[in-house]
């Protein structure tokens, strides 16, 4: 009996604009670096609410400015989220990143620091966060068809059992997750390297095929304008190597294995950008494994599947990470960050069949809110892409 | 470590190839030493055959299925994965040292 079908549904938090989260948070954002230190003394005073420090967010400028808020933005609107508090520098770049998060409808507001002071900022977005808390915590889980659940796929510290094993059980819970009318999403622009053709004949027409090898190529384009010698230590990375990964091409042929053997590639988004309806979309991202996460969040995915090979120990702070692992020297050395052993499939104990089940029995129970391993672990990485230099 | 050789090391899979053209498998097990006779599982066509290591093959790295010289295209997934850089015989360890790509 099939694990998953069209009548399977989840325990989620329905949004004000329909999306269905599997986790309740209230965040306090900050638009830029000078924003973390009240950010994270809110986050201090008022329980249940989940600083997102970073370090960008000033004298940014054209597509590397637009990119930071659609990152901002996005993160506070994905369904994961309840409510948010923004806290800038200034009013001007604050209010924006709160108009944006508003049109979901949710509880948003903005603070800024400059004529009051962190004293003052803190006090006034605490008030705002205990309301925001009190809100959040009233809510409840409602039962949600399986086509409202959004996945997202990205996998790190590949080693050569990635694509013997993980990310094929990826693959296998894709081909099941796609015909029921899910949203899905992979990326790793420079990882399909030496595999770009397989993936434009996955594309479901000709326009998804230009614009995905427009995507690729534009990154191409990026990697021979920085780089001095090749690529080697960065793709395949040391860690990869250390793993047995020897070329990009193997690389690429082991991600290329987490899109299955029969969804079609039914959209492009470019980073951040939002799916406009079901299907599985190709996002141009960095394969760094936080900076693609953190897209993944931002545009609105709601559970994230990452295979690992050498153990890459990731998490997100809105997005739950499951991670699946091959490698049973992994399983052993690192077992509290793996989700699901898929290591018995190499010894031919399980079928790919299986753990793509079990990937997906991990999946509902996730969704319906246990923690994965990255979430008690407290890994909360959180890492915006940027294109280009500051002003 | 297991003992080498045991019955059930006789059935167990050491290496595992995608599909039959691959020049290259991969191993799944740890603490391959030289000498070991490896049983490789093709994934794809679900069958086993079996190769000889010459030198230790780490997990996750790979073991030269055929005798390969300079200029030759190493096969994985049934795809050209790059060229080899130093000549690799049958039952070597097949890594960064013989094998790099052709892209860069």
């Amino acid at each position: 009996m099939a694990v998953i079908d069209r009548n399977t549904t989840f325990w989620g938090y329905r949004r004000e604009n329909g999306r269905a989260g599997v986790r309740n948070h209230v965040i306090i954002l900050p638009l830029d670096d000078l924003s973390n230190a009240a950010a994270e003394a809110v986050a201090a005073a008022i329980k249940g609410t989940m600083a997102i420090p970073h370090p960008y967010g000033r004298l940014q400028f054209g597509p590397d400015l637009d990119l930071h808020f659609q990152t901002l933005i996005g993160t506070g609107s994905n369904p994961n989220v309840a409510a948010v508090v923004v806290i800038g520098i200034e009013d001007g770049w604050t209010k924006r990143v709160v108009d944006g998060i508003a049109a979901t409808g949710k509880p948003v507001v903005g603070f800024g620091i400059e004529l009051h002071g962190d004293h003052d900022t803190i006090m006034r977005a605490s008030k705002a966060a205990k309301e925001f808390v009190q809100h959040a915590t009233s809510l409840h889980r409602v039962e949600c068809p399986i086509a409202d659940l959004w996945v997202s796929t990205k996998c790190g510290e590949s080693d050569t059992t990635s694509g013997c094993g993980a990310n094929p059980t990826v693959g296998n819970a894709f081909d099941k997750l796609h015909p029921l009318g899910t949203t899905l999403v992979f990326g790793e622009t420079t990882e399909l390297t030496g595999g770009e053709d397989i993936v434009a004949a996955r594309c479901a027409n000709d326009a998804v095929r230009e614009r995905f090898m427009f995507m690729f190529n534009r990154y191409q384009e990026v990697l021979n304008r920085w780089r001095t010698t090749d690529l080697s230590e960065s793709q395949p990375t040391k860690g990869n190597i250390a793993g047995g990964l020897t070329t990009i091409e193997e690389k690429a042929l082991g991600n290329i294995q987490k899109i299955g053997k029969k969804c079609t590639v039914d959209g492009v988004l470019d980073k951040a950008e939002v799916p406009t309806h079901p299907g599985l979309w190709f996002m141009d991202s960095s394969s760094a494994a936080a900076e693609m996460v953190t897209l993944c969040a931002a545009s609105g995915f709601a559970v994230h599947f990452f295979p690992t090979g050498q153990g890459n120990v990731i998490g997100n702070p809105i997005l739950p990470v499951i991670k699946l692992c091959a490698n049973p020297r992994t399983v052993r050395t690192m077992s509290e960050h793996i989700d699901l052993d898929c290591s018995g499939l190499l010894q031919r104990e399980l079928t790919l069949d299986q753990t793509g089940d079990r990937l997906l029995e991990c999946m509902l129970a996730t969704a319906n809110g246990r923690w994965t391993s990255a979430e008690a672990l407290g890994h909360r990485e959180f890492v915006l892409t940027r294109i280009h230099e500051s002003a | 470590m297991r003992a080498r050789q045991s019955p059930e090391e006789a059935q167990m899979i050491h290496v595992v190839l995608h599909d039959a053209k691959d020049t290259v498998a991969v191993a799944v097990v740890e603490g391959i030493k030289a000498g070991t006779t490896l049983n490789a599982w093709i994934m794809d066509d679900d069958k086993t055959i079996t190769v000889n290591a010459s030198q230790d093959i780490p997990i996750g790295h790979k073991v030269a299925l055929k005798d390969m010289a300079v200029g030759d295209t190493v096969y994985k997934y049934g795809v050209d994965i790059g060229k080899v850089v130093a000549p690799i015989k049958t039952g070597e360890h097949a890594h960064v040292h013989n094998i790099k790509t052709k892209r860069w």
